[in-house]
């Protein structure tokens, strides 16, 4: 019965986001109705953006840059100011600094970590001006990034990489914003608050009183899911049956947090002009998917015998169970999305295992919105690499050598995982005032650690909910990490794009070794695999593989 | 530099004007004129008193109601929260145990394991149909109806998986509840039934 579930499940992810990426790809191509394409450039022309001109990888780098700087500052100053501000019926003070500063970082990235509740530190106006503004560009500078280090490997070397203003603008406005208002509007008729009134007060039937905080929910989460941003309205996220009232609305923003990931894969095959490369991106991405879900699931159903009979019900809502809530979990730690409709915190340890290893090997299984594509292209250099070792010859991808440089640069790009969860995680697990945030003793403990460094260097945003992030030493150093996990790999990144359009393209040869075959699909696994192993086991060790040898042996902490 | 400034800065005014404010206030325009009761929180009022929303819990303690599954926030609907406690805890392996302790003495039954174990919201509105039936005994004899009539109440409120495929068979308590005290008052009428308060 589960499998026809996730089978039919799979089938409409698939579909969707196939007809999803015709579509970008006439976007990002610049294939629209004239309408469109008047209306995009009168825009960018008015914000002096010179939309007919390429630009070389380095200030494609700086725009992005610039740009998300200048978000940044907006984003803080609201938050810091909101108190004064209109749209705030509930009365809600300014935030804190250090607070302020890690939530704009956390929304600028595209990560959505929340050491926040909504409903109680943040006003309307911050909700929507800031955050779901930032929800729509988070995700559209992540698109926008993974279509110029497309070009860089597809495009012809007369090309550029194209312009960091065009594509941003339509990522939001023909891709973003179309289906953000169909979700909302769904969400909105399944029972997610679309209101600017503050909470309403309920007299109960027993009498007793109940203060019901609700507010502009539906649209904000719509872009949250689509934009793999994840960052709830409310303080328990999308298990908030606000958030997602029913079977139907879960469905749909579970098919959303996959559906523009999976379409990168496919539009990546389109802009290839082969579409079996896409294919091939997406058979690693999806069997890596399959194996842990089945994981999470297997594991998550059979439940925990400590507490009883059953489902592993602790912390997950009766209208999903644990298999919907399994589903959800494997999605939002692959997609890079960090919404969740259950508390990972309670889950299992293997699916906790599961979890962290999706986020720690970068964010890559789908991913975040672009960032999935762009990321999973850095361990094809590095594949690809590896297989030209073995058999002796400069390695070649869609007719593009790779060489030292792009090798250099991948692995940089790949050291800012290490770099933010083990360096991260060991301060966070020696400093006094950073250890007080763990709320278990034992290896679970431990677990809360490495989530909290996995998710903000993979840019992700889900947490273990128990650990105390909201400490100031907290917030300061996710918010550093998160910045490094985002542009230690878009910068990298785009140099490596920049360096290979400038490569001749050499025609397919019987030496060439094919990149869309199953012997490639395996080959990137086990890169990813390897690489993601090598670097953490260890401390996995210490933590999910750990607790669940000591629950075997019927210990608790 | 200078030469991104300009675009960051208009562009970053012009998303805010179109994703931050027309974005989310024409789709509350839009839900509101399309889906009112939805939109504003699914508010259930009673002869115009507002009694709570069908899609959040609310904390019922007293034997005549059906009970929802354990919250780790006090059904707190303006401060949510779970438990967060892991699955090697000892303080949450104690606290079920302890749950399970005060529902089978309260039902008589065996607790299914919904009924002890705290929701991720800590304002689940469902619980499964076998907690919502096992109370069906406590409630008809407080309110002095048949458990027969009261399972069939109950029985009547279950909502099965979506597509017959997705999510799991649950019973939404509060209304629920509502459906039990217009088919049994409570307190019983004079001279109805065995009432034991």
């Amino acid at each position: 019965m589960s499998l026809i579930a996730y089978s039919l499940y799979f089938a409409a992810l698939v579909s969707l986001a196939w007809l999803l990426a015709i579509w970008m790809t006439r976007v990002f191509s610049g294939a629209l109705p004239a309408a469109l394409l008047r209306t995009e450039a009168t825009l960018l022309r008015l914000c002096g953006a010179a939309p007919d001109r390429g630009i070389g990888w380095g200030a494609y780098a700086l725009a992005v840059l610039v740009f998300n700087a200048t978000c940044f500052v907006v984003l803080y100053v609201l938050l810091r100011a909101q108190g004064t501000l209109p749209l705030n019926p509930d009365g809600i003070g300014g935030m804190a600094p250090d607070l302020a500063f890690n939530t704009a970082v956390s929304f600028v990235t595209n990560t959505n970590w929340q050491a926040y509740s909504g409903e109680a530190q943040l006003s309307y106006l911050s909700q929507m001006a800031g955050l779901t503004m930032q929800n729509f560009v988070s995700a559209g500078t992540g698109m926008a990034v993974a279509v110029a280090v497309v070009r860089g490997f597809v495009a012809p070397r007369e090309a550029t990489l194209g312009n960091f203003w065009v594509d941003l603008t339509r990522s939001v406005l023909w891709i973003l914003l179309p289906l953000s208002v169909v979700l909302a509007l769904f969400l909105a008729w399944q029972g997610v608050p679309q209101t600017l009134q503050g909470a309403v007060m309920a007299t109960g039937l027993e009498g007793q009183d109940q203060i019901i905080a609700r507010g502009p929910a539906a649209a904000q989460i719509a872009i949250k899911q689509l934009g793999t941003n994840g960052g709830g309205f409310f303080g328990v996220n999308s298990a908030h049956p606000f958030e997602n009232p029913t079977i139907a609305s879960n469905m749909a923003q579970s098919l959303s947090i996959l559906l523009i990931p999976v379409a990168f894969c496919f539009l990546f095959g389109r802009m290839a002009g082969d579409r079996r490369q896409g294919w091939a991106i997406f058979a690693a991405m999806a069997v890596m998917f399959v194996a842990g879900l089945a994981v999470v699931h297997v594991y998550e159903i059979a439940g925990n015998p400590a507490l009883g009979v059953g489902a592993n019900m602790e912390g997950k809502e009766q209208r999903f169970g644990a298999m919907l809530s399994a589903l959800w979990a494997a999605s939002t730690t692959a997609a890079s999305n960090g919404s969740v409709n259950a508390m990972h915190d309670s889950f299992m340890p293997l699916s906790g295992l599961v979890m962290l290893v999706f986020m720690q090997i970068g964010e890559v299984i789908f991913g975040g919105v672009g960032a999935g594509l762009y990321g999973m292209l850095l361990y094809v250099v590095l594949a690809v690499f590896l297989a030209g070792l073995m058999v002796g010859r400069t390695p070649e991808y869609l007719g593009r050598k790779i060489e030292g440089r792009e090798v250099t640069l991948a692995v940089l790009a790949f050291l800012s995982m290490p770099l933010g969860i083990l360096v991260g995680g060991a301060l966070a697990a020696t400093v006094p005032q950073a250890l007080a945030a763990v709320q278990e003793p034992g290896p679970h403990g431990m677990s809360e650690i490495l989530y909290a460094y996995s998710s903000a260097t993979g840019n992700n945003g889900s947490a273990f909910g128990g650990y105390g992030a909201a400490l100031t030493w907290h917030t300061t150093a996710l918010g550093i990490i998160m910045l490094l996990g985002r542009y230690a790999i878009i910068i990298p990144m785009l140099a490596i794009a920049g360096s290979m359009i400038r490569k001749p393209q050499a025609p397919v040869t019987s030496g060439t070794f094919p990149t869309h075959g199953p012997l490639f699909v395996t080959l990137l696994i086990l890169t990813v695999l390897i690489l993601g192993a090598l670097t953490f086991f260890p401390v996995l060790a210490l933590g999910p593989i750990a607790e669940e040898t000591a629950r075997l042996a019927g210990q608790s902490f | 530099m200078l030469r991104h400034l300009r675009p960051a800065v208009a562009l970053t005014v012009f998303f805010t004007l179109l994703t931050g404010l027309a974005y989310p206030l024409v789709m509350t325009g839009a839900a509101q004129a399309m889906f009112p009761t939805a939109a504003n929180g699914s508010l259930i009022d009673r002869d115009g008193t507002i009694i709570g929303s069908e899609l959040i819990a609310q904390p019922f303690a007293g034997e005549a109601w059906l009970h929802p599954r354990p919250s780790a926030s006090g059904w707190n609907a303006a401060g949510t929260g779970a438990s967060n406690l892991g699955p090697t805890s000892a303080a949450l392996i104690a606290t079920v145990a302890e749950r399970r302790t005060a529902w089978e003495a309260a039902n008589g039954t065996a607790a299914p394991i919904d009924a002890i174990t705290a929701s991720g919201s800590g304002l689940d509105p469902h619980i499964s149909p076998e907690t919502a039936l096992a109370q069906a005994g406590r409630i008809a004899a407080v309110r002095g109806a048949e458990a027969g009539a009261v399972r069939g109440v109950i029985a009547a409120g279950i909502e099965g998986p979506f597509l017959g495929l997705y999510g799991e068979p649950r019973v939404n308590v509060l209304l629920t509840n509502i459906a039990l005290d217009a088919a049994f008052p409570f307190p019983p009428a004079e001279g109805e039934g065995q009432a034991t308060e």
